[in-house]
């Protein structure tokens, strides 16, 4: 099964196995992954499922839409110009069989 | 107002907050509530036998052919334990009694409160005609009319959809992407009339028959047949006939203040709230669809039936409830998948006012920017996120923009949001 790795911002790891198709977002929120929030439920609408994916994961990776694109422009952590993605668009399946992503300070301004 | 009290509770313990509503408002105040450092009792009330999920995905994605039909939950099981919340998993409560700040519930509780909070949400209006009780006549809300409608997918061929607004034309294209044959039958002039401006309301009207939804204006339904107690069609108030093996009523909802009565406050459209979303009653509070607010952005009052209300009006509360009195005053929006094709909203549009286009709606990716008089109210994007996040900051910091700027394609609205 694939797997994901969230790095918290202090080191801490957890690991979480998934079925194909899974986002990111959706593994974290499920599994109760702090740092994760996915306030609109995967619409690329709200930027609270921020994560910073490891160099070596970033040629597996889905092309990054419009969408995308624009509200990584709105995120609360600062935004990585090659490692910052949206969780819940990063599904992963039989091209991302594992993954690793730290997580961001904050995903919401306080 | 000094935060949460410390009176007693009936078991001897000092009363909480009580919450009642297990959805994307309840379950955000319970919490920020800790995460703004209340440490009191923290009881919330559901209903439905489900951890709290998110609904938005059920119109939209969970209707479509993807593989992971589970829903979206609002927090991880454990969250209730770990934040020490005592969550009353398919619960509800029955009554209020103001005089004595107690609470009842269908398990038989009976809770006093610091605080009550109302996020009781709204109930879908029900059809009240010949036939609306067949089987094969769903409403969509809750997860149970997800999952019933999904199934129900895998062997209709035509849907018949009451109803032009969000909910049925969600309904529709993910349908119709599943090679459904669906006909939507809306009694106004337009659909998604009562929300859209016009050129927007005609872009989807278009994008929907162009993926062979049909659609019929200016027709209500009058009546639904049946076979064997399992519809087959309806009658439209012009009298033309629809077959239909399966039908999806979204006419519309009514937000739930049943409670707010029993508590004795001020009720019309919802329970009525001031800008700091406490009722009448000085220890019963209501937030999310179930409550009319008076909005900042609009002057006037009103009920909102979206994520971002639910969250923000929560997020707001805690703080009023932990000592830091905060007014609403956050800049609405919204948006709606239908198909490939989103729809965002920032603001609230006027339907009757002055709508102004920027970019071509023939290459699917446009605005709406709508204006009473000189004065800008609410944007309309399709596919367009910068637009929409550029109207966002500009709607939230009263920035002032003309009608010349908005129609003029090299004005760069991102920068001009920006520099707020």
């Amino acid at each position: 099964m694939p797997s994901i790795t969230y790095v918290h911002p202090n080191g801490d790891e957890q690991v979480i196995e998934v079925v194909p198709g899974t986002s990111v977002m959706r593994a974290a929120v499920t599994n109760g992954v702090d740092g994760i929030v996915g306030e609109c439920g995967g619409q690329a609408m709200c930027a609270t499922c921020h994560v910073y994916v490891r160099d070596e994961f970033l040629a597996a990776l889905a092309p990054m839409n419009d969408d995308e694109e624009e509200m990584l422009e709105e995120t609360a952590a600062p935004r990585d110009e090659e490692r910052s993605r949206l969780g819940c668009q990063l599904k992963m399946g039989s091209r991302l069989e594992s993954i690793v992503v730290d997580l961001p300070s904050m995903q919401v301004e306080e | 107002m000094g935060g949460v009290g410390a009176e007693r509770r009936p078991d001897g313990g000092a009363p909480g907050v009580v919450i009642v509503g297990g959805g994307q408002a309840g379950i955000q105040l319970a919490d920020s509530l800790r995460t703004e450092g209340y440490n009191g009792p923290i009881d919330v009330f559901a209903t439905e036998a489900h951890l709290p999920y998110q609904r938005p995905p059920l119109s939209k994605d969970f209707l479509g052919t993807a593989d992971d039909p589970s829903a979206l939950p609002l927090r991880a099981e454990k969250f209730f334990a770990e934040r020490d919340i005592t969550f009353h998993r398919g619960v509800s409560v029955t009554g209020v009694d103001a005089a004595t700040r107690l609470i009842t519930s269908s398990a038989g509780d009976v809770l006093g409160y610091a605080a009550l909070v109302l996020a009781t949400g709204a109930r879908n209006r029900q059809l009240a005609i010949d036939g609306a009780e067949l089987e094969g006549v769903h409403y969509l809300r809750t997860l149970d009319d997800a999952t019933a409608l999904r199934v129900e997918l895998e062997r209709a061929r035509t849907a018949l959809v009451v109803g032009g607004g969000f909910i049925g034309l969600e309904f529709a294209a993910s349908a119709s992407q599943r090679g459904v044959a669906v006909t939507v039958l809306e009694r106004g002039e337009r659909i998604m009339g009562r929300v859209l401006s016009e050129p927007m309301s005609q872009h989807f009207s278009q994008l929907h028959g162009d993926a062979s939804v049909a659609i019929r204006l200016g027709e209500g339904i009058a009546r639904l047949t049946g076979v064997d107690g399992h519809v087959t069609g309806g009658v439209g108030t012009s009298g033309a006939l629809y077959a239909a093996d399966l039908v999806v009523v979204g006419i519309g909802v009514e937000p739930n203040v049943e409670l707010g009565r029993m508590a004795g406050v001020g009720v019309s459209n919802g329970i009525e709230v001031d800008s700091y979303l406490r009722t009448s009653d000085p220890f019963v509070y209501a937030i999310g669809d179930c409550c009319s607010y008076p909005n900042a952005h609009t002057g006037t009052i009103t009920r909102l039936e979206s994520v971002q209300n639910a969250v923000d009006q929560a997020k707001v509360l805690a703080k009023t409830l932990t000592g830091q009195p905060t007014e609403y005053v956050e800049l609405p929006w919204f948006w709606s998948q239908q198909g490939a094709d989103k729809l965002q909203i920032a603001g609230i549009v006027d339907v009757a006012g002055d709508p102004v286009l920027r970019g071509d709606p023939a290459c699917g990716k446009f605005s709406v920017f709508c204006f009473r008089g000189d004065h800008l109210l609410g944007v309309e994007s399709v596919n367009n996120t910068a637009d929409h996040l550029a109207a966002r900051r500009i709607l939230s910091h009263h920035l002032p923009l003309t009608v010349a700027q908005a129609a003029d394609p090299l004005f760069d609205l991102k920068a001009y949001s920006r520099a707020a």
